[in-house]
C-alpha cells in the first residue's frame, strides 16, 4: 500500500512537472506551428531571471512572475526580430531558433559564468499516513494546474483568446474578418515565452540553474508537445499523463535514464499509430 | 556552364570538367602529405572525416528532404561499435566492417517507424533529436563497472581510450599519420564520388522527385516510403564510416559524439555551405571547423555564440548557403553566352505556408 501510494506521488510528480515545462511550447505550437528550439533557454532565462530577483529582495512568488514577465518581453522581441520572418517555414523556424538556442547559451555563459546558481527553499515537509511529501513539490502540481486553468480560461472566455483561436483554425478567414494575425502571433509567441520563463522560475529552487539548463528539460518538452498534437491544452495534458505515470513508474522501479528512455520509445510507437500526435484526428478544440 | 556547375543540385549526369574536377582532387589530396606538416594533417584529416558526416546529412536533407538532427546517433554508434569491436576483436577491419553496418540496422530499424509511420518532416526532425538526446544521456550512465561489452568497459562520461588504429594487410604497424589523412581523403572522395553517381541514376530520381513532390510521386506509382527508407539508411551508414574514423584518427571515442552541440555544428556546416549541393557541406565543414579552430586561438571563450549567431544569419538570409549563393552571384555578374544553359537550382522543399494537415 505503501508503495502504491509512493509512486502514486511520484507519477504526479513526474506529470506536474511535464506540464510544467512543456505548456508554454505546446501554446506556441499550437497556434503558431512554430516549434521553439529555444524552449529550453527560455525557462533557463526565466531560471536565472528569478534567482535575481530573489537576491534582489523579491519575495519567491513574486520573483516568479517578475521571471514571466521579464521572458515574456523577451520573447515578443525574438518574435518581432526573428520569428516574424520565418511565418509558413517550419523547418527554417526550427533552425533559426536552434541558432538562438546556442547563442543564448553562448551569451549566458560569457556573461555569468558557467558555475550553477540557486536559491534555498524552506518550505519543509508534511507527512501523510506513511508518507513524507515535500511542500514545494504540492505547491508546484497547484502551479501545474493554475497554468492549465489560466490558459483555458484566457483563451475561452477573453476577447484575445477568442481572436487567437480564430486565428488558429484559420488566419486568412481571421485576417479577412479585421484581425491582424500578425498581432495575435506577437503576443501569443510572448504568452508563450512568459509560460516558459515561469517554469524556469518555479523550478529553480529544485534544480538550481546554470547556462545548460535548457538542456535537462528541452527533449522531454519537445516529445511531450508533438505526441500530444495540435491542441495545446488537451494534447499537452494527455501526453503529460501519460509520459509522466511512464516515467515515473519506470524510475521508481530502475532509474531516470531507463525511464527518458521508456518515454521516447513509447512516444516513437504512439506516434506510429497515430502520425500528427493524440489530438491529431480532433478537429477544433483547445 | 559556369565554372559551379558541379555545385548544381539536379541529377543530371556528370559533365566531363566534373571528373576533371575529382581527379585533380584526388591527385592534390595524394600529394599533399609529401609537403605539409603533421599537425595541418592531423585538421585536414578530421575536417574529412566530418565532410563524411556532413554529406550523410545533405544527401538526406538536400535530396531526400527529410532533416534528421540525429546523424550524430549514427556517428558516435559507428565511434563505438569501432572502439567496442576493435577492442575485443583484435581485427580493426571486421571492426570497421560492424561499425558501418550496426548504425544502418538502426538506421533502419528508426527510420522504419518514422517513415513508414508517415510523420511529416517537422516530427522526423524532433525525434531524431530526442534520440540523439536520450543517447547521450544513456551512454554518459554508463560509467559503473557492470557496463562492460566483452573485454570493454565502456566508462561512462570518460570514453573509451586507446582506441586501436586500423591495422591495413600490406602492413604490420597501424596506419600512420599520413596513413590515415589519405584514409580519411579517400573515403571522402569515395563516398562524394558514389553519391554523385547515385542520384544519376534511377533511384536518385525518384529520391529528388519525392523531394519536390511526394504525392505526385506516388500516384505514379512509386512507394515513397521505401526510397526514403533507403535515403535514411545510407545516410545512417555513411555516418557511422565518420564516427569510425574519428575513433581511428583520435584513439578515443566519448559520448561527446552523441553530443547536441555535435548535432548543430553538423547542421551549420551543411547549412554554410549549401543543403543542394554535395560540395557544398565539404566546404562549409572546412570553413566551419577553420573558424572555431580560429576562434579558439585568438581567445574567443564561447564558439556556440559565434555557430548560433552564423545559424541565424544563413537560415534568415543566405537560406541556399555559400556556394550556391556564390554561384547565383557569378551568374549574376557573368553574363551569359547565347545559348549556354546552366542547369536550374531548384530550391529545397519546404513545407506550405498553413498546408492542410493530414
Amino acid at each position: 500500500m505503501d508503495q502504491l501510494a509512493a509512486s502514486a506521488y511520484l507519477v504526479v510528480f513526474s506529470i506536474t512537472l511535464l506540464v510544467i515545462i512543456s505548456l508554454g511550447l505546446a501554446v506556441i505550437f499550437g497556434l503558431m506551428k512554430v516549434i521553439n528550439l529555444a524552449h529550453g533557454e527560455f525557462i533557463m532565462l526565466g531560471a536565472y531571471a528569478c534567482v535575481f530577483a530573489v537576491d534582489a529582495g523579491l519575495p519567491l512568488w513574486a520573483a516568479c512572475a517578475a521571471a514571466a514577465l521579464a521572458v515574456g518581453a523577451f520573447g515578443v522581441v525574438v518574435e518581432r526580430v526573428l520569428i516574424r520572418h520565418l511565418y509558413g517555414r517550419l523547418i527554417d523556424t526550427l533552425l533559426a531558433t536552434w541558432g538562438l538556442s546556442l547563442f543564448i547559451v553562448g551569451a549566458v555563459t560569457t556573461l555569468l559564468g558557467p558555475a550553477g546558481r540557486g536559491i534555498p527553499t524552506d518550505f519543509g515537509n508534511v507527512t501523510v499516513g506513511a508518507l513524507n511529501l515535500s511542500v514545494y513539490n504540492l505547491m508546484l502540481a497547484a502551479v501545474a494546474v493554475a497554468m492549465l486553468a489560466a490558459t483555458w480560461g484566457l483563451a475561452r472566455f477573453t476577447r484575445f483568446g477568442l481572436l487567437a483561436r480564430g486565428t488558429m483554425q484559420n488566419p486568412t478567414i481571421a485576417g479577412a474578418m479585421g484581425v491582424n494575425p500578425s498581432l495575435v502571433y506577437m503576443v501569443t509567441f510572448g504568452y508563450g515565452s512568459a509560460l516558459a520563463g515561469l517554469a524556469g522560475a518555479v523550478l529553480v529552487p529544485l534544480t538550481g540553474v546554470s547556462p545548460t539548463l535548457g538542456l535537462a528539460f528541452v527533449a522531454k518538452a519537445f516529445v511531450t508537445v508533438i505526441t500530444g498534437g495540435h491542441l495545446p491544452l488537451l494534447g499537452t495534458g494527455l501526453a503529460s499523463s501519460i509520459f509522466g505515470a511512464i516515467d515515473g513508474v519506470l524510475s521508481y522501479r530502475w532509474s531516470s535514464v531507463i525511464g527518458e528512455v521508456g518515454v521516447l520509445i513509447v512516444a516513437v510507437v504512439v506516434l506510429r499509430l497515430l502520425p500528427s500526435g493524440l489530438t491529431g484526428r480532433m478537429r477544433s478544440g483547445l | 556552364m559556369t565554372a559551379l556547375d558541379f555545385a548544381s543540385n539536379a541529377a543530371v549526369r556528370p559533365t566531363w570538367r566534373w571528373w576533371v574536377f575529382v581527379a585533380l582532387s584526388v591527385v592534390v589530396l595524394a600529394g599533399l602529405p609529401l609537403v605539409t606538416d603533421v599537425s595541418l594533417q592531423l585538421q585536414l584529416s578530421l575536417i574529412f572525416l566530418l565532410s563524411l558526416l556532413a554529406l550523410s546529412m545533405s544527401f538526406m536533407w538536400g535530396y531526400g528532404g527529410m532533416l534528421s538532427f540525429g546523424q550524430t546517433v549514427f556517428y558516435g554508434l559507428g565511434g563505438y561499435c569501432y572502439a567496442i569491436a576493435s577492442m575485443n576483436f583484435g581485427t580493426t577491419g571486421w571492426a570497421m566492417l560492424i561499425a558501418v553496418l550496426l548504425p544502418a540496422v538502426v538506421a533502419a530499424l528508426l527510420g522504419y517507424f518514422m517513415i513508414y509511420g508517415r510523420l511529416s518532416d517537422i516530427y522526423l526532425s524532433v525525434i531524431t533529436l530526442a534520440v540523439t538526446l536520450i543517447f547521450e544521456k544513456a551512454i554518459r550512465a554508463t560509467s559503473g563497472p557492470e557496463f562492460v561489452v566483452g573485454s570493454v568497459r565502456l566508462n561512462g562520461q570518460n570514453g573509451i581510450p586507446g582506441v586501436p588504429g586500423l591495422q591495413v594487410p600490406w602492413q604490420d604497424a597501424p596506419l600512420s599519420m599520413e596513413g590515415v589523412f589519405w584514409l580519411t581523403a579517400a573515403a571522402m572522395v569515395t563516398v562524394y564520388v558514389a553519391l554523385r553517381l547515385l542520384l544519376t541514376t534511377s533511384y536518385g530520381r525518384v529520391l529528388v522527385g519525392i523531394r519536390e513532390n511526394e504525392a505526385r510521386m506516388q500516384l505514379m506509382g512509386f512507394d515513397s516510403r521505401r526510397y526514403k527508407l533507403a535515403a535514411f539508411v545510407v545516410s545512417g551508414a555513411i555516418a557511422g564510416l565518420s564516427g569510425a574514423l574519428y575513433a581511428v584518427w583520435g584513439n578515443f571515442v566519448a559520448p561527446e559524439m552523441f553530443n547536441l552541440n555535435q548535432a548543430a555544428q553538423v547542421v551549420i556546416w551543411v547549412i554554410v555551405g549549401g543543403r543542394s549541393t554535395l560540395i557544398g557541406p565539404i566546404v562549409g565543414t572546412g570553413v566551419v571547423q577553420w573558424l572555431t579552430t580560429w576562434l579558439g586561438q585568438v581567445g574567443v571563450g564561447q564558439v556556440t555564440l559565434v555557430l548560433g549567431f552564423v545559424l541565424m544569419v544563413f537560415v534568415l538570409a543566405f537560406r541556399e548557403g555559400l556556394l550556391p549563393t556564390l554561384g547565383a552571384l557569378g551568374r549574376v555578374l557573368v553574363r551569359r553566352q547565347p545559348g549556354d544553359t546552366a542547369p536550374p537550382v531548384l530550391p529545397a522543399r519546404q513545407s506550405a505556408p498553413g498546408a492542410p494537415r493530414e
